[in-house]
């Protein structure tokens, strides 16, 4: 699945997802450079490397957030643009920061972050999606005072909302989502990533945990670019 | 190649109407503006301090005082307004929130138009009610607090939205907030000149609508261009 630093030239349409010969410099530094791959849909993609290797940087391209200076990332088949109307839909991005507003509780923030996305959820569907994650009792707290394993678990919330009621969100780009999670929090979100691969939505995951790999997860280490499929 | 006709399930498309985003931006920056009440506060404060130190340095001559009424709170305005503006997108910038705003699937320049109609609710609206009372203290006429009072209206929002292409230009960049201040002020001498000559139109009697007309049309074409100028801005800062 993943064929890295080689020319994608026949795109498989079989890949939802693909990136081809993505180049991103920073500074006189290249740090990615001519990195190609496919992700079909069902599949997750686990991207690895030392601080530093560009996980982050390419999560955000394929969130289209940043642009890279060469290259194309290409949905269902079609070349698409940064952040155009499709790949705004069809993407859920949970990045590096929490993305919660200290001054809103728990479940205020959760309400922002799906008005945001266009999620149209029932309350007693978030109060369940909050029980899930362990929040349910903390969802009057403001965001500024759960600890950080807490603010990631409004994550899963929204991973587990998307779950029920955004279809369209088939591409889960998470940026280290297990940081600061216990050890029930990873289990949970595994089983909401099993559980989205299972509907054939595809996942790419920047993490250096050592994450229960099943046949639907493909590993790509940044560092050497090297295959590792299990 | 295999001819493979992917298994593209039917799309339920899903409809997001635009307008929706204006308003999901609108309320939630209202809302997040109501739980700090004291950044509202303490802008509308400083206005109102600044236009009063004037009487007090420069000693109670009526005449003196109510001639240059129109620029002090013309300035007065321009400042209060400049202190706010971090507030439209550093926040969310900081909190990582800008990047899900960006990636919403209502269009940027949409969100950003409701964003600037929340601030100028907090920011603008504040200072043009409370200008009559001040303009009063620097003993204008009444025909001259509402020249004073139309101009602020007309001229606050154009103010947000200078303000909003600036902020967003400076996210991120050290020392941002000394950046945006020199970036945007240069910019708001248009609207200066031409609010503040409103007034002192007003005060020789002159028909002052010209002024007023200038502001609106400025406001108009700013209400146009401006979403998606501050949108292109916010891509380039998250880039």
């Amino acid at each position: 699945m993943v064929a890295a630093a080689t020319p994608a030239s026949g795109m498989n349409p079989a890949h939802t997802l693909m990136a081809h010969d993505l180049r991103l410099d920073r500074g006189a530094r290249s740090i990615i450079n001519g990195l190609s791959f496919g992700v079909e849909s069902g599949k997750a993609l686990i991207l690895r490397g030392a601080n530093g290797s560009g996980k982050t940087s390419l999560l955000r391209i394929l969130a289209g957030l940043t642009v890279p200076d060469a290259g194309a990332v290409a949905w269902k088949g079609e070349i698409i643009k940064p952040l155009s109307a499709k790949w705004r839909e069809a993407a859920l991005y949970l990045g590096h920061a929490n993305a919660l507003k200290d001054d809103f509780s728990t479940h205020e923030n959760l309400d922002d972050a799906l008005l945001i996305d266009g999620v149209t959820v029932g309350p007693d569907a978030q109060l369940a999606a909050l029980e899930k994650v362990g929040l349910l009792e903390r969802r009057q707290v403001l965001a500024r005072r759960l600890s950080q394993g807490q603010k990631r678990r409004v994550g899963l919330a929204r991973l587990s909302l998307a779950l029920a009621c955004a279809p369209h969100q088939q591409l889960w780009l998470l940026d280290e989502p297990t940081n600061a999670l216990d050890a029930e929090g990873v289990w949970l979100f595994t089983g909401l990533i099993s559980e989205h691969l299972a509907r054939g939505g595809i996942a790419c995951i920047a993490t250096h945990l050592a994450l229960e790999l099943t046949s639907a997860m493909t590993e790509m280490n940044l560092d050497s670019l090297t295959e590792v499929t299990q | 190649m295999s001819v493979t006709v992917a298994v593209r399930h039917v799309h339920e498309t899903t409809i997001f109407p635009p307008e929706r985003g204006f308003l999901v931006a609108l309320v939630r920056d209202a809302k997040l503006a109501a739980r700090s009440k004291g950044e509202v506060v303490q802008a509308l404060v400083f206005f109102v301090v600044v236009v009063s130190l004037f009487p007090l340095a420069i000693g109670p001559e009526s005449a003196l005082l109510s001639r240059i009424a129109p620029g002090v709170v013309w300035v007065a305005a321009l400042l209060s307004v400049l202190l706010t503006l971090p507030r439209l997108f550093a926040n969310d910038y900081a909190d990582g929130t800008l990047e899900q705003l960006a990636l919403s699937v209502y269009p940027l320049p949409v969100i950003v138009a409701g964003k600037l109609v929340a601030h100028w609710l907090m920011a603008g609206l504040p200072l043009a009610l409370l200008s009559p009372l001040l303009g009063l203290q620097f003993g204008l006429r009444s025909n001259e607090l509402a020249a004073l009072f139309t101009s602020l209206i007309l001229g606050t929002p154009i103010l947000s939205m200078i303000g909003a292409i600036g902020a967003a230009l400076t996210l991120g960049v050290r020392g941002g907030s000394i950046l945006l201040a020199l970036l945007v002020l240069p910019l708001y001498i248009p609207v200066l000149i031409f609010g503040a000559g409103a007034v002192e139109q007003a005060m020789t009697g002159i028909d002052f609508s010209a002024n007023l007309s200038l502001l609106g049309a400025i406001l108009l074409l700013g209400g146009l261009v401006v979403p998606f100028a501050v949108a292109a801005a916010i891509k380039i800062s998250l880039d």
